[in-house]
Parts: structure tokens; sequence; C-alpha cells
């Protein structure tokens, strides 16, 4: 099967559903164009090269460039697709989600419940997410538990190719305003992918690994690092279960919580800040649903309750690394 | 004897494999075997299988302990006459280099991959490799399977003549347009692979759903058809599980597939979480719940197979052969029991649906002198 890098899969799934469904649209900044490129339309497909190639194809009327304004896009997006189109947003850092997040969270999240169903709105909000170049503190962050405690909202989290083409074409397909984290370090990641469009059910976790000793959930990027970790543990006989939930909205709660049940131990790994976090949100789940299970309490390895950091030592402090994944695993696998 | 020094090397199952770990020993280090004895169980993460001896002889050194993992090709074991002196075991150890593919081998491992045929304007995926004089073997899987499920099977067989598997329509990764998802067009996709490859004369093997296919294939033009193999077949009998057939055309997520799977298999600890992972990832794709749905409908209408072939057999000019596993929980061991009168009838004990997995050596061993006799 075809290896396939992120940015590749998540243009196929694109290019595909377009093809399929005339409904299908793209809007955003330089979607059909291309940074630095005056005058060029789809020279680059995008400041990340995920829109290539659909200019082309497909023209204006389907691939539309905005101005530099967020509120215009998301409203436009909110409005097509509660009318009848199937738009896919591009809100290129999701640092920026401030300035439009009243037609996220106000009205597109809202739209089907206060039209009592009448009303759906199949919007695709695709977003870039993560710590790790330099990019500080305005251009780094993680916010996708924001996106998760919006009801309304569905959130994305794919870790890989293959999961990122079966995701948004699902996305794409669903009725429901569905924000797509992406993350900025994973483009080149490959994966085998296959050539046909496919879907993976939302709220459906994946497990990586297999293990008997310690549940370890992480997202993103972060499932990674984790495998990085689990690779090291292995040689010191500790067995880590990984829990890769691919979507935080829906949850895969029966996963988590079956996996806590045999191993009685979890250590949850989210790039993102701590508080009122996807891994304070697990953390509930299980004391909530399986603490009669628990040996040992429940560890959390995430970033520190402060800005991304500018400075790369200082960022590269910041961001949960395999080192401090590891330790937390032998920690919560030790205790008594 | 012979004071010849040979290895057992980690063996390489199905496309992706690259590495394996031996599980345990079933000889012990001195001991001497026969042919097709159990030598060692090896896992990967797709599943658990036994090695078994190629020809007699006696296991001198076992050098990956259990727990070791090793690449394929990787030394497992050497095998030598009792008079081979140690220090030459030693040494063949010291010298032993897992073979890197080389430009020639690469191109060949390039070759072992499976292609694309158009048949009657639709494409169709198999899988080709092996040669020798002998008419080939064509390996027909059953329903929602795919060319995979004969990982053990095709490359026993190849070592002595050409052995194609082929994704049906609907299934792996052929088109997912099964038209009506009859017998009738089944049949014409296997008899046009065989076409369009240019095969004269084959020794079909079917499984489940492709052992009726084989089966009316073979009916159809008796002339090109050596011997027919049917392992766990359909077509023999009105009853099937209604409930495995229902579950894996609904199954989308992994609970509910783990459930339909652990059906096929005498022993569930067989269905490995990478098998499960590859249902889903098949099922996933654009038009295979149809495809399912409408092969479903057309060959087991309200839980009952629609297609009774048990008053044809008899009509088969060419030798025909039945494999079974006891404990099948699809299609009843009693279908096959029916016809142990008239045709030879292979039932395996502690195997379910999949006894070409289950019971790999022993199957492919069944089919290899069947094929070879015909």
């Amino acid at each position: 099967m075809p290896q396939k890098s992120i940015r590749q899969a998540l243009n196929e799934a694109l290019a595909q559903e377009m093809r399929r469904d005339p409904t299908v649209v793209v809007i955003g900044e330089d979607v059909a164009g291309g940074a630095a490129t005056e005058g060029q339309r789809d020279a680059y497909g995008g400041v990340l090269g995920v829109t290539k190639g659909l200019f082309a194809e497909f023209g204006e009327a389907r691939v539309i460039d905005t101005p530099i304004t967020e509120s215009a896009i998301m409203g436009a997006a909110a409005g097509a697709a509660v009318t009848g189109l199937r738009p896919v947003a591009e809100l290129m850092f999701s640092d920026f989600f401030g300035v439009c997040f009243d037609q996220i969270f106000n009205q597109a999240a809202k739209f089907r419940y206060m039209f009592g169903g009448k009303a759906k709105t199949p919007l695709v909000i695709r977003t870039m997410i993560g710590a790790g170049r330099s990019a500080a503190a305005q251009h780094s962050q993680s916010p996708y538990h924001i996106f998760t405690s919006v009801p309304g909202l569905k959130c994305v989290v794919p870790s890989n190719a293959y999961d990122a083409k079966g995701l948004l074409i699902q996305a794409i397909r669903d009725d429901d305003p569905v924000v797509f984290c992406e993350h900025k370090l994973m483009y080149d990641l490959r994966a085998e992918v296959p050539d046909e469009p496919y879907t993976i059910p939302f709220g459906e976790a994946n497990i990586v690994r297999d293990g008997d000793d310690v549940t370890v959930v992480a997202l993103s990027r972060m499932v990674h690092y984790t495998y990085e970790a689990a690779d090291t543990l292995v040689k010191e006989g500790i067995e880590c279960e990984l829990i890769d939930p691919r979507t935080t909205s829906p949850l895969d709660e029966d996963t988590i919580l079956e996996s806590v049940e045999r191993t009685g131990r979890l250590v949850i790994v989210d790039e993102a800040t701590p508080r009122c976090s996807i891994a304070t949100d697990i953390a509930a789940l299980v004391a909530d649903k399986a603490f009669a299970a628990l040996k040992a309490p429940v560890r959390r390895v995430t970033a520190p309750h402060t800005p991304v950091p500018f400075a790369p030592v200082l960022e590269k402090l910041y961001i949960p690394s395999p080192e401090r994944i590891a330790a937390a695993v032998r920690e919560v696998h030790g205790y008594a | 004897m012979s004071n010849a020094i040979t290895a057992i090397t980690m063996p390489k199952w199905g496309l992706t494999m690259t590495e394996g770990t031996v599980v345990g020993w079933l000889k012990q280090q001195g001991q001497d075997f026969a042919e097709g004895e159990e030598i060692l169980e090896i896992e990967t993460p797709k599943i658990t299988n036994v090695v078994e001896a190629s020809s007699a002889g006696t296991l001198r050194r076992i050098v990956a302990a259990a727990g070791t993992t090793l690449p394929v090709g990787g030394l497992l074991a050497v095998l030598a006459a009792d008079e081979v002196p140690e220090a030459e075991i030693d040494t063949f150890v010291a010298g032993f280099e897992v073979p890197e593919p080389s430009a020639g081998e690469e191109a060949e491992a390039e070759g072992v991959k499976p292609r694309d045929i158009e048949v009657a304007g639709r494409r169709l995926r198999y899988l080709e490799f092996g040669q020798g004089d002998g008419a080939p073997v064509l390996l027909v899987h059953g329903f929602g399977a795919d060319l995979n499920t004969w990982m053990f099977t095709q490359p026993a067989l190849a070592a002595t003549r050409r052995a194609v598997a082929l994704d049906l329509p609907g299934h792996g990764g052929s088109v997912k347009d099964v038209g009506a998802g009859n017998a009738e067009g089944l049949t014409d996709a296997v008899e046009g692979v065989r076409e369009a490859l240019c095969i004269e004369r084959v020794h079909l093997v079917g499984h489940s759903m492709g052992g009726a296919i084989a089966t009316l294939a073979a009916l159809r033009r008796p002339e090109r058809v050596a011997s027919l193999t049917l392992v766990a077949s359909a077509g023999l009998g009105p009853e099937i599980n209604a409930s495995f057939i229902d579950g894996f055309v609904r199954a989308s997520r992994r609970r509910e597939a783990v459930e339909v799977l652990g059906l096929l298999v005498d022993d569930p600890a067989l269905v490995s979480r990478a098998m499960v992972e590859d249902v889903l990832r098949y099922k996933r794709l654009d038009g295979v719940a149809l495809a399912l749905a409408k092969i479903a409908a057309a060959w087991f209408p309200g839980g009952r197979q629609s297609l009774d072939l048990t008053g044809r057999i008899g009509a088969l000019t060419m030798p025909v052969q039945l494999v079974w596993g006891r404990n099948d929980r699809i299609i009843p061991v009693a279908h096959g029991e029916a016809l142990a009168a008239h045709l030879p009838v292979h039932i395996l004990d502690a195997a379910g649906h999949l006894p070409h997995m289950e019971k790999a050596g022993e199957v492919s061993r069944l089919i290899e002198r069947f094929i070879s006799l015909s």
C-alpha cells in the first residue's frame, strides 16, 4: 500500500470529497494561492500545501481565497453550511479562534439545536495546532479542549496519515460542525494510506499498542512521543497500552475505561495546558467511572500552565518529552 | 548421513511481515524430528503460527531462545547430523549473516506484490509467485476475506508451481462494484482472472464462499480444471451461521469486529488486534458495505445458503477433495461429512472455519499432495 504524508492524505481526502460531492467547497486565507507568490494562484496550495491542486481542478467558485479576516471566513462558512453547502473552512492557526469564536461556538454549534433539528450545519474547520517551531505564544497553542467543551461541536485530533484521511472524509460527510486539529510538526509524517476514499467513525479510539501494565492515553503528536517512551519501558519490563482517542468529542470512553479496568493504572499525555484540559477531563472520567479499578493515582503529563515560550530551550522544556512520559509511567507502575 | 549443516530461519508470512518473535520451542536441542513435525512457534503482530520441519533432521543448536525477536531470514536454529562436530556448528553460527536482499532479490521482492488486472473492464487485484512445470494453482477466498487468507498456503504451494491468489470483486484491493453480487458474477471474475493470466489448466482451491465459486467454475469449464480442493466450502447444504454474516456486514467498530471474528476460529486468541484492524480498514472503504450487503443478500437470503451444489458434485470430472475444521461454527462440518462416501474428506481437529490458517501446515500438505497426484 502506498506511503503518504499527512499533507498528502489531507489533500487526497479534500480532492476526493470535492469530486464526489459538488457541494463541498474550500474557503480560507491563501487556500488557492501561496505565501509570497503574488498573483500566482495555486503556487503553494495554502501556507502548508494541503490544498495544492484544488484550485486548478475545481476553480475559484469552490476554492475561495479570502482576505485576512477569520470572522468573515467562519461567518461565511457557517452560513453556507446551514444553507446547503459543505464548506471546509481553514483557520490557519487555531490560536486565532478568538476573533471568530462567536461564529463557531455561538452560531454554528447552536443552529441544529436552536432550529429544533430543522437545520443542519455540515461545516468543517481545519486548523493548525502545536508547539515546537519557536512560533511563540500566539502561534503555538493546542486549544482543542476549548472546542471539545462546546456542546454542538465535534473535535478531531488525528495522529497519523491513515487516520487523517479517514477522519477528514468522515468530518466532511458529518452533518454537524467539526473542528479538525492538525499538528504543525506532523505534516510530513508518513503512513500507509489507501488510494480509495474511506471513513473512520468518530468516537472510536485506536489502540496503538497492547499492554497489560499501564494504560496511557495520548493525543496528536504525543502519541508518537508516548510510543517512543513505551519502547524504552518495554525493555524495563513495563508494557504500556497506548490509546489514541482520535476524537475528543465524541470521546470513546468505553475503550479507555475497559483498558483501565484491566491495568488499574493510567497516565494521560496532552500537549495542551493542564487546567480544564482533555487530560483533566479523562482523569475525571476514570475517577468517576473506574475508581474501584485504580491501583495508583492517575498521572497527567502536560505542558505547564503558562504561555508557550518562544526561546527554543524553554519551548523544549515546555512540551512533554518521551523522558517525562516514561518517568510518569514508571512512577504509576511502581506505586504499591 | 550427510555432513550438511542447514539453518532454520525466520519465515515470512504475508506481505507485510518484517520480523517475528519466538514464542517457544516445541522440540529440544539435540532432538530428532520427522518431516512435518512442529519445531517452534512464532508470533508476529498479526498472527501466531508454528514452523514445521520441511524434512527430517536433528535440532543441533537453538540459536534464538524464546522471547527473541529476529528479522525475516534471521537464524533461529541449526540442523545437522550427530556426527558433525560442535566446533563446526559454532563456526556456522558465527559466520551466519542475515542475507541482505541483493539487487536481484530486491527486484524479485518488488515482483511479489499484488498487481491489478482488468477483467471485463473491472479492476481486480491478484498476487502471484512461484514457478514450476505443473499446472498453476488458483486460490479463491471467502466472504469478507481477501488474498491474505492464503498467507501460509500460497508460499507452501508456490515452492513447486505458479500460485495465484485473487481478491474477488467487492473484496481486498479489487473493484468494490459487485453488480448483483451473485454466484454467476463472482464465478465470471475467477474465470476472467484465469484467462487473463493465460492459465490453460488450473488447480482450484476455494474457501467457504470461494469453494462454491471454485465448484461453479469447475462445472462450467471442467476441461480447464485439473483438481478442486474445497475448504469449509459453501454450497454443500442450506445451513450457515446467519449471525456471523449479519454481524460481519454490520460491524464498523473494533468491539463488534472482535466478537464476530472470534466465531471464525476454534481458539479466539488467534484473532489478533492487527487482524481486527485489517478487517476494519477494509470495511471502512467506500463501497464495501454495499458490496457485502449485496453479496450476503444474493448468497445467504434469510440466513440460509441459496446455492446448493450437492447434486452436481458427482458430475465433476476432475479429482475433488474436501477439507473442514471439526469445530466450524460458520458452516457445519456435517456438510462435508455427508460427502465422505464419495470424496476424500479431511476433517481437522481443533480447527474452526479457517483450517488453512489454524492448521496451516497440515492443510498446505494436504493440498500439495493432492495436487501433485492429480
